[in-house]
């Protein structure tokens, strides 16, 4: 039973290890400027973690497979280095991995989050609430006019709240219910969530930060290929949450203008 | 440590009357055995809304059988609603985590065995353990009410995340009464495990028999030691959170909810919260809850590992320095799970080192344990095959945490199947192991009798080769984006994974059939199996020096005098076995383990 138990922890070990080596389900395929960076992080990660996986799980099944069912005539035995040399392989195997993955992996992070957006970046705002997405463009202005919580109502489109009467920056605000951007232009999405807390992640683009209600945040992006992409609500939002999706084209600036003026004219 | 005392007065009485005796017991044996039932009751339920789950999620149209019976609005012809397949997850989550991984390991065979490995007659404060039970219970009785309450149970998943759990009904089904009771549940359940860490840290403390240092103490105690004090401080944070989440929902504050908050297009009254304080609150307790969780784990491995291997473990003082180190950090990791909640990104970094570093004393765990099986003479039976199934699981597990503790890789795996996965193999499935594995080893000790070997074996393999098949696919998933939490799956990019989700579906549907051997095994066994003889598996500590089941006052009125460390094997004993007890005479203290 113990050599059993020792082919099978290597059956399942080899096993488990094969759809990824084969590439059996991955994510869409990278469409951004950052998402090689996360990319790379996540096949270094894989590599080193992976041949952790196999080796502790082959050696466990080696040591099941000889060192079972031994009777009292075979002697008891330490392994060289002992404990002492245990624990230095695993500050220097997991120590290493620790420096070589947490310090070179901030990189990506730190392209996110901690460089602020250039001064070209194109401003849009995302306000997600049950189950929806809506997106808003400043329009000509370049400023978005105040949101009116008090305004905001679903069953008449009042999506964002907007005093289009009395705000003279909400005059020309687009709003639309899907996220259009150019190709290869910077965009400084602007967050707020006007019911509950929601999520914001495009597996394409490599983005994915939670809205938080009561503080608006914000993310950078850049989408360097042509293509529709889904937005997904990652953050558990109520009965319908499976279903809080939208989408992102990425099109060409031609394209891009064409599309804004279209949704302008139907404000 | 001082020996206990003489006057047997000074503890409770034989217990008289049936109520007494098996109901509201003092006795510490008999409140972990009710611990030990509850535990049961809570992973059947659990199980049965995963077979639920699991079947939805594989046919989402198709109807389960019997669930419209149960629920004709819920599931109207079988079919799953989407706010029942959230409910259903919500309590699943919620009952495994609380009331199976940690009332299992550490409240049900902390309370049997703690006193008796240390040498003592009782916990010190037996009404305080009575109550930490019956409030427990209260606790489980309260959160299972929800479904039958209004429109049944919170479906805002078991970290209840504000302000869905805060704003009402308003949110959606079962966000009202439902969501409330599922805050006293836990708050209530709170109180009951910081009722038991108070008697737990006195008995390793001060109830110790004579001779019981501290490094002769069983790697249990010190498991159940450590998993006290993070109880202690963890269930003591989580409390008056869900006492603040029920005040925001009866009495107007706005703890978790912010100002100008619309809601079906109503403006929520609630002014100036913070959504990010209930996430805070929670994980400051959810993360050293997955330790709480394990550690006992560990714990019970280490025991059962050093009986099986006929040699102590490598390091003694290692392994306990491990855990001690683990616990500590346990304390620093907690914002991992909240790297694009919004918190301030520099936290995230700060929050990722701690959890990367917290994997070394972890690795050399695991390490101790491989290099420990090294030239044994490691003995296969149903409890050492669950160790063994542990620590293969805990490897896998463990390993999956590597991606999760970065903030770059979080961006894409972060609330994605690959959660799922890593969690469960490392918390609940590692757990449950460390579980199956306490109970091969002590249930002749609880309950007199055998249980029947084969049938364990049997429930081993179809368990191990399960639950992988169960749960590395999730890894899959989430390499793929799919996103947890969803009751169908209506995304372009995951139409294509429904195929993995089938697959997990059957595999869950055997692997959980397949517990219903141990159910059979441990009521078929508990009355039919063979009588138990005092130590079944030649074991050192104090547990195999007593009857089996133990008396009333565990040492029949004597006082052990403990003289060796808790795992003497592998050695040449002048009575001709390769272990001494632990409460030997000194003077048969045996030569010098046989080591090449």
């Amino acid at each position: 039973m113990a050599k059993l138990l020792a082919v099978t922890i290597i059956l399942i070990a080899i096993g488990s290890a094969i759809p990824i080596w084969g590439h059996y389900w991955e994510a869409p395929a990278d469409v951004s400027t950052h998402g090689h960076l996360i990319d790379s992080q996540m096949s270094d990660t894989m590599v080193e973690s992976g041949i952790c996986f196999l080796v502790s799980q082959i050696v466990l099944a080696v040591f099941i497979w000889k060192y079972a069912n031994r009777g009292r005539e075979h002697a008891i035995g330490r392994i060289p280095g002992g404990a002492l040399g245990l624990v230095l392989l695993a500050f220097l195997v997991v120590g290493s991995e620790v420096i070589a993955l947490g310090v070179l992996g901030t990189r990506a992070w730190a392209e996110v989050y901690f460089n602020p957006p250039g001064p070209n970046a194109m401003p849009v705002q995302v306000q997600a609430g049950q189950f929806a997405f809506y997106f808003r463009y400043p329009g000509p202005d370049g400023v978005f006019g105040p949101i009116h919580p008090d305004m905001i109502s679903e069953a008449t489109e009042y999506f964002f709240g907007l005093d289009t009467t009395h705000d003279a920056a909400a005059k020309d605000d687009i709003v639309t219910a899907e996220m259009d951007i150019p190709v290869n232009r910077e965009i400084h999405l602007l967050m707020h969530s006007k019911d509950l807390g929601h999520s914001f992640f495009v597996p394409a683009m490599r983005i994915q930060q939670d809205f938080v209600p009561g503080l608006d945040l914000s993310l950078h992006f850049t989408g360097a290929k042509i293509g529709r992409y889904e937005i997904v609500c990652t953050q558990l939002c109520g009965l319908g949450h499976y279903n809080m999706k939208a989408y992102l084209s990425v099109l060409s600036q031609d394209d891009f203008d064409k599309w804004l003026k279209q949704e302008a004219a139907l404000q | 440590m001082h020996n206990m005392p003489a006057d047997p007065t000074l503890h409770h009485a034989p217990p008289q009357g049936f109520i007494r005796k098996y109901v509201f017991s003092l006795d510490h044996k008999v409140i972990g055995k009710q611990y030990y039932g509850l535990g049961l009751l809570a992973v059947f339920t659990g199980m049965v809304l995963s077979w639920i789950m699991r079947i939805h999620l594989g046919w989402t149209n198709a109807p389960v059988p019997g669930v419209g019976f149960f629920t004709p609005v819920g599931a109207p012809g079988g079919v799953i609603t989407p706010e029942l397949y959230l409910q259903i997850m919500t309590m699943h989550a919620t009952l495994m985590v609380f009331f199976v991984l940690t009332v299992a390991p550490f409240a049900a065979y902390g309370n049997f065995f703690l006193p008796i490995q240390v040498g003592a007659e009782d916990m010190p404060f037996p009404h305080f353990n009575m109550l930490s039970f019956w409030v427990t219970f209260v606790a489980f009785c309260v959160l299972v009410s929800s479904f039958f309450v209004g429109d049944g149970p919170t479906l805002a998943g078991w970290t209840a995340y504000a302000p869905l759990s805060a704003v009402g009904s308003a949110a959606g089904p079962g966000q009202g009464t439902g969501q409330v009771l599922w805050a006293a549940a836990i708050g209530i359940f709170c109180i009951g495990q910081l009722l038991g860490s108070l008697n737990f840290i006195p008995t390793t403390l001060d109830l110790r028999a004579k001779g019981m240092t501290f490094s002769r103490m069983p790697y249990t105690v010190w498991a159940w030691f450590i998993t006290s004090l993070m109880g202690l401080t963890a269930f003591a944070v989580l409390m008056p959170a869900c006492v603040l989440l029920i005040l925001d929902h009866v009495a107007g504050t706005s703890f978790f909810v912010a100002s100008n908050l619309v809601i079906n297009d109503q403006l929520v009254p609630h002014a100036g919260g913070s959504t990010l304080l209930w996430q805070h609150l929670f994980w400051f307790f959810g993360h050293p809850e997955v330790y709480i969780a394990i550690v006992p784990g560990m714990g019970i491995v280490s025991h059962v590992l050093s009986t099986n291997l006929r040699r102590p473990l490598l390091s003694y003082k290692v392994i306990i320095g491990s855990i001690l180190t683990i616990a500590f950090l346990s304390y620093m990791v907690y914002g991992h799970h909240m790297f694009v909640s919004g918190m301030n990104p520099a936290s995230s970094l700060a929050f990722s080192f701690p959890t990367l570093i917290i994997t070394i004393p972890a690795t050399i765990i695991v390490l101790i344990w491989l290099g420990s099986i090294y030239k044994s003479r490691l003995r296969i039976n149903s409890a050492s095959l669950f160790a063994l199934g542990f620590i293969s699981m805990f490897i896998s597990g463990g390993i999956s945490g590597f991606f999760l503790a970065q903030p770059t890789i979080d961006i894409m795996l972060h609330a994605t199947y690959f959660v799922v996965g890593h969690f469960h193999l490392v918390m609940a499935v590692a757990a449950i192991f460390g579980i199956f594995a306490g109970t091969y080893f002590w249930y002749p000790k609880m309950f007199g009798r055998m249980l029947d070997e084969r049938l364990g074996k049997l429930h081993f393999w179809l368990t191990f080769v399960g639950a992988y098949c169960i749960f590395m696919p999730f890894h899959y998933l989430g390499f793929a984006a799919n996103v947890r939490r969803y009751q169908a799956f209506v995304d372009d990019y995951t139409i294509h994974l429904i195929p993995v989700h089938r697959f997990i579906t059957v595999a869950a549907l055997v692997t959980g059939a397949a517990q219903f051997i141990f159910f059979y095994n441990i009521i078929h066994s508990r009355f039919w199996g063979k009588p138990a003889p005092d130590n079944p598996w030649e074991g050192t500590s104090l547990e195999w020096t007593i009857p089996s089941p133990p008396p009333f006052d565990n040492f029949g009125g004597k006082h052990p005098i403990v003289t060796h460390d808790a795992y003497q094997y592998g050695v040449d004993a002048p009575n001709g076995k390769d272990y001494v007890m632990q409460d030997a005479p000194e003077d048969i203290a045996p030569r010098a383990p046989a080591e090449s």
